[in-house]
């Protein structure tokens, strides 16, 4: 492997090109770190126009990643017809349905395909129109509406319009002011849904809570996971074996009933923090329901999620079987291990990506040997680099105003503190981490690394340049272009279309994809023979050949 | 099933659209844009739009896809998207040093109404243009017409920016060849090519979309055409544009701002297809149609009767653009097969009238929609209640194909979980060649996967 050459010179590099104001804005985006917790960067702020960034909107955040797993809320786009048709099973979110004739409306894409005529004289009949006919063929328990950017500017209510509508059909009914304008990256997006999707389907005040309170002794919520590539599968099973309730993942393989019942269990697990950390807060102001910051990606790490929930209830049977769980997993983990890291012990890495992947999946690459070179994420805020003690200290800028703050009270009659002193000591003893805190991806990678946050084409192809890594992960826009330098690159938002890549299980997977990226017979082949050095000895051992 | 909502008599809908046949405007700009060397396409508008659509055409391709946005943040969309644009400007020009810069506006910015003529004065006023660098521009609101109407003011843009009026025609001849691959592009300049005369194709995204793996990247690949020969089809002997919908405005640009004659055909997809467009160019040259050209057909009507029999009386289900489904409707027939149902969510009543003509020697019964709610559900109630033998359309089609069991030929955009279409074109003869291979290996792997052991045939 080259040695790896000095952060701060890279960073230097990597702002060299760029207008002086542009690199003023972009260097505080960049921190080479030092391996501990204080360090500050630059995230969550506007993208600079021209950069080429990874980044989407505030509908991708919205439509595309938390309601786009849930399968029987039918997802009306209201818009031109482009968003909605982007937006259509793009995301790799599988769903299993219970029976055949359950109902799943993920292979379909609704729009009311707004025309100029919409946008001269608004959209609202149209949409009322589309509503009714949405129900006539579907026949849904709930119908979602998503705004898009004329939406907004037009002035049309989709508020009033899902009111009037769930009077008249009797289903409920809701909308989402998620204009891809309205935040700086899809992050947005995520906050709006999660306000609405408590307000509207989780808080007991949303208009349907006629769902049984379901069974269990040890009842928990996933938030933040979208079995993208059947992630949450893996871990459903995983919850079943140990004799965990899993009542509602939040949204993967998830369905309107699960939703609405999140309120009845005793923990909630925090996956991405980034994108459902909001539903989590709601969910302890309300109802006194704590939530522990969790990682199931990776082995070690997933071993110590289940650790975690056993902690918090704190009973030995369970505490013995999620063990018993563990050791049996870790047997077929470990044989994976030994036959995979001789081959990528040592190589190097960079991950650019989402608002959690960046960070969970160092663990993965760190089990295997591998070293990260950089990392950052796409649409992640400071306190998923710094942790969240830092968020008394983020300054609310007029974008983050856009965002609706919504006023959640503790719901009297309902409310149960669950959490105890106790309890948070057993979860720090594990990982240092208690109720509703999660101390952020920069203090736990390595000094002299460098964290990036909202990465640029140009800035993406300069480190590869510099490090010649091994490996990039990042999306699909990103992919083909790394390739393109004969360097391994596997999409972290899509997994290449593979997975699982979550539990035991999907580490096991992911580990032979990395494999088989990093080891490809195709990037040997990149150069031809005559382009190869030869010496006289290999030539004449070629003529022998032919002769 | 995969679509278990779907039943053979859906309600009547005039409001809402459900599996669209169509994308937006902005996506096809963008793709045209690409078919300049050098071009870096922005989208004017917030920054999801340009991410949707460089991943839409990434997974289509397999390719790198390089593009910038504007970034639209609320206070952009009520004060303007001029600081934006101008930043952006700024940027491209000194980060990416691309040669020219195409911007299409998105519905964002044609709803506040952004004036891009204005903003890109302003940029040169500003001194952000450099020496020998170019900006252009389509206007592309989401919410007029589709994808394909998006490429073709991106190509009626390229003529009304830079084609160069001249007093004295030259002998090349420049072609506008629609939205088809990369292949296609490569495909078509080697038929004008065998006439013996010079050709510019406007836009070219061969050797764009369609690179090699070197160990080198680059931003702007060595394909596309060039300014200097977007400024030269001013002074083309003729222009033909192949697919109405998709270039046609381009062709009669050029034709009214330069007087360079401009000629329209359907797409030269199947046999008459491209019979009509090799003696449209043996026409404008004056000469003989090459003997290799004339092999090359032989070759295909040769396919066409060895086989006859597997293609006769099937039916078809078409959807995506009008001018790949027109074109492909022809070819059909000409295989003695029909399109059975078809739907584009292009609006347009031409299609109407072109599908008509297309259809005339069918040997059923054809019925074809266009417009908003011309969507894939509605055509698959139609299958529900009388299913053809093959469909003929992009990837999200599998759907359908999967629920109904019927064979999937996938053509067109996207497709998202096939190789091939890069690299193999289906347009001339050797693309009808492929066409009818793709279609028949169908009907024969249904065949040998339906047949009773005694009925199972070595020999077809």
């Amino acid at each position: 492997m080259a040695l790896t050459p000095d952060p701060a010179a890279v960073k230097e590099e990597l702002l060299k090109q760029f207008p002086a104001k542009v690199a003023r804005k972009r260097a505080k985006h960049i921190v080479e770190t030092e391996g501990e917790a204080g360090q500050e960067i630059a995230a969550n702020v506007r993208t600079i126009p021209g950069v080429i960034s990874q980044r989407g909107c505030t509908y991708a955040g919205c439509k595309g990643v938390i309601l786009g797993p849930t399968r029987d809320v039918l997802s009306i786009t209201h818009g031109p017809i482009g968003c909605g048709y982007y937006s259509w099973l793009t995301r790799r979110n599988q769903t299993r349905t219970e029976s055949d004739t359950d109902p799943n409306y993920m292979t379909y894409s609704l729009s009311t395909d707004m025309q100029e005529e919409n946008i001269v004289f608004g959209g609202e009949a149209k949409l009322k129109d589309a509503i009714r006919e949405a129900y006539a063929t579907f026949k849904p328990p709930a119908i979602a509406i998503h705004s898009t950017c004329p939406v907004g500017l037009i002035g049309d209510d989709v508020h009033a319009v899902a009111r009037e509508m769930k009077e008249e059909l009797g289903i409920n009914v809701f909308g989402f002011s998620c204009e891809g304008y309205r935040g700086v990256s899809q992050s947005a997006g995520h906050h709006i849904a999660n306000n609405k999707i408590f307000t509207e389907v989780v808080s007991h005040e949303a208009p349907t809570q006629h769902f049984p309170v379901p069974e269990g002794k040890f009842k928990i919520n996933l938030l933040g996971e979208y079995n993208i590539g059947g992630d949450a599968f893996v871990l459903e099973e995983l919850f079943e074996r140990c004799g965990i309730s899993l009542v509602s993942t939040f949204c993967g393989n998830s369905t309107y009933e699960s939703l609405a019942q999140a309120r009845h269990v005793d923990l909630n697990l925090v996956m991405c923090h980034r994108s459902i950390n909001y539903v989590a807060t709601m969910l302890e102001t309300s109802y006194g329901i704590p939530w522990a910051k969790v990682n199931f990606i990776g082995a070690n790490q997933t071993a110590k999620s289940l650790r975690k929930v056993a902690a918090f209830f704190d009973d030995a049977e369970l505490t013995a079987k999620v063990e018993q769980v563990i050791a049996e997993e870790m047997v077929k983990v470990d044989a994976a291990k030994s036959s995979i890291v001789p081959r990528t012990a040592g190589k190097s890495v960079m991950l650019f990506v989402g608002g959690s992947r960046a960070h969970h999946y160092q663990h993965l690459f760190k089990e295997i040997d591998m070293k990260i070179l950089a990392a950052g994420y796409e649409f992640a805020h400071r306190d998923d680099y710094e942790g969240r003690d830092v968020i008394p200290n983020i300054k609310i800028d007029a974008d983050n105003r856009n965002i609706e703050e919504i006023e959640v009270h503790k719901a009297e009659a309902l409310y149960n503190d669950r959490s105890s002193p106790e309890a948070e000591e057993r979860l720090k003893a594990i990982d240092g981490e208690g109720f509703a805190e999660y101390n952020g991806m920069m203090p736990e990678m390595e000094a002299g690394v460098l964290a990036i946050d909202d990465v640029s084409h140009y800035e993406t192809e300069k480190l590869i340049e510099l490090y010649k890594p091994d490996m990039v992960c990042c999306g699909i826009k990103e992919k083909y272009s790394i390739q393109k330098n004969g360097v391994a690159s596997r999409q972290l938002h899509s997994y290449d279309y593979g997975g699982p890549y979550a539990g035991f299980a999907g580490a096991i997977n992911f580990w032979k994809d990395i494999d088989m990226m990093v080891n490809a017979r195709w990037w040997k082949l990149v150069k031809a023979p005559w382009d190869m050095p030869e010496d006289a000895s290999a030539a004449e051992a070629r003529m022998v050949t032919l002769s | 099933m995969l679509l278990r909502h779907t039943e053979a008599d859906a309600p009547e809908r005039k409001a809402l659209t459900i599996n669209p046949a169509k994308t937006c405007q902005p996506i096809g700009a963008m793709y045209a844009a690409l078919g300049v060397h050098g071009c870096l396409p922005h989208s004017h508008g917030s920054q999801g739009c340009c991410s949707y659509h460089r991943s839409q055409l990434t997974r289509h391709y397999k390719e790198p896809v390089l593009a910038a946005t504007s970034s639209f943040t609320e206070g952009s969309s009520v004060f303007g998207g001029q600081s934006n644009l101008l930043q952006a400007i700024s940027n491209i020009f000194s980060i990416y040093d691309a040669d020219v810069i195409a911007v299409h506006t998105t519905c964002l910015s044609e709803t506040i109404g952004d004036d891009i003529n204005q903003i890109v004065r302003k940029a040169k006023e500003d001194g952000l243009i450099p020496e020998g660098k170019y900006i252009f521009h389509a206007n592309t609101p989401s919410y007029q017409g589709s994808q394909v109407t998006g490429f073709a003011s991106m190509c009626k843009s390229m003529m009304d920016s830079f084609a160069e009026p001249a007093d004295k025609p030259g002998d090349h001849i420049a072609i506008v060849p629609g939205w088809v691959e990369p292949a296609d592009m490569r495909e078509i300049r080697r038929i004008v090519e065998a006439f013996g005369v010079e050709v510019t194709l406007a836009p070219d995204t061969s050797g764009v979309l369609d690179t090699g793996l070197t160990g080198t990247s680059q931003y702007f690949p060595d394909g596309g055409t060039t300014i200097d020969e977007l400024k030269a089809c001013g002074s083309a002997r003729t222009v033909i544009s192949l697919g109405p919908s998709a270039s046609g405005p381009a062709g009669r640009a050029l034709e009214s701002r330069c007087k360079v004659p401009c000629e329209v055909l359907e797409l030269p997809i199947g046999l008459q297809g491209t019979d009509r467009f090799i003696q449209s160019l043996s026409v404008i040259t004056g000469k003989p149609i090459p003997e290799q050209l004339k092999w090359e057909r032989s070759r295909l009507v040769d396919l066409m009767s060895d086989m006859g029999q597997y293609f006769y009386g099937k039916s078809a289900a078409l959807w995506g653009d009008p001018d790949q489904i027109v074109a492909l409707s022809e070819f059909l027939c000409d295989l003695s097969m029909f399109p059975k149902y078809a739907v584009t969510g292009t609006p347009g009543k031409g299609f109407m009238k072109r599908m008509e003509k297309a259809c005339e020697n069918a040997s059923g019964p054809c019925r074809y929609e266009e417009g908003q709610r011309a969507d894939m559900h509605k055509m698959h109630s139609w299958i529900k209640a009388d299913k053809p033998d093959v469909l003929i359309g992009g990837t999200h089609g599998k759907y359908i194909a999967r629920d109904e069991d019927i064979p999937l030929v996938r053509h067109g955009f996207p497709i998202l979980d096939r190789i091939g279409h890069q690299y193999f074109n289906t347009v001339g003869y050797t693309g009808g060649m492929r066409l009818a291979e793709q279609i028949l290996n169908c009907f024969l792997d249904r065949q040998d996967r339906d047949a009773p052991e005694e009925r199972f045939e070595l020999v077809m």
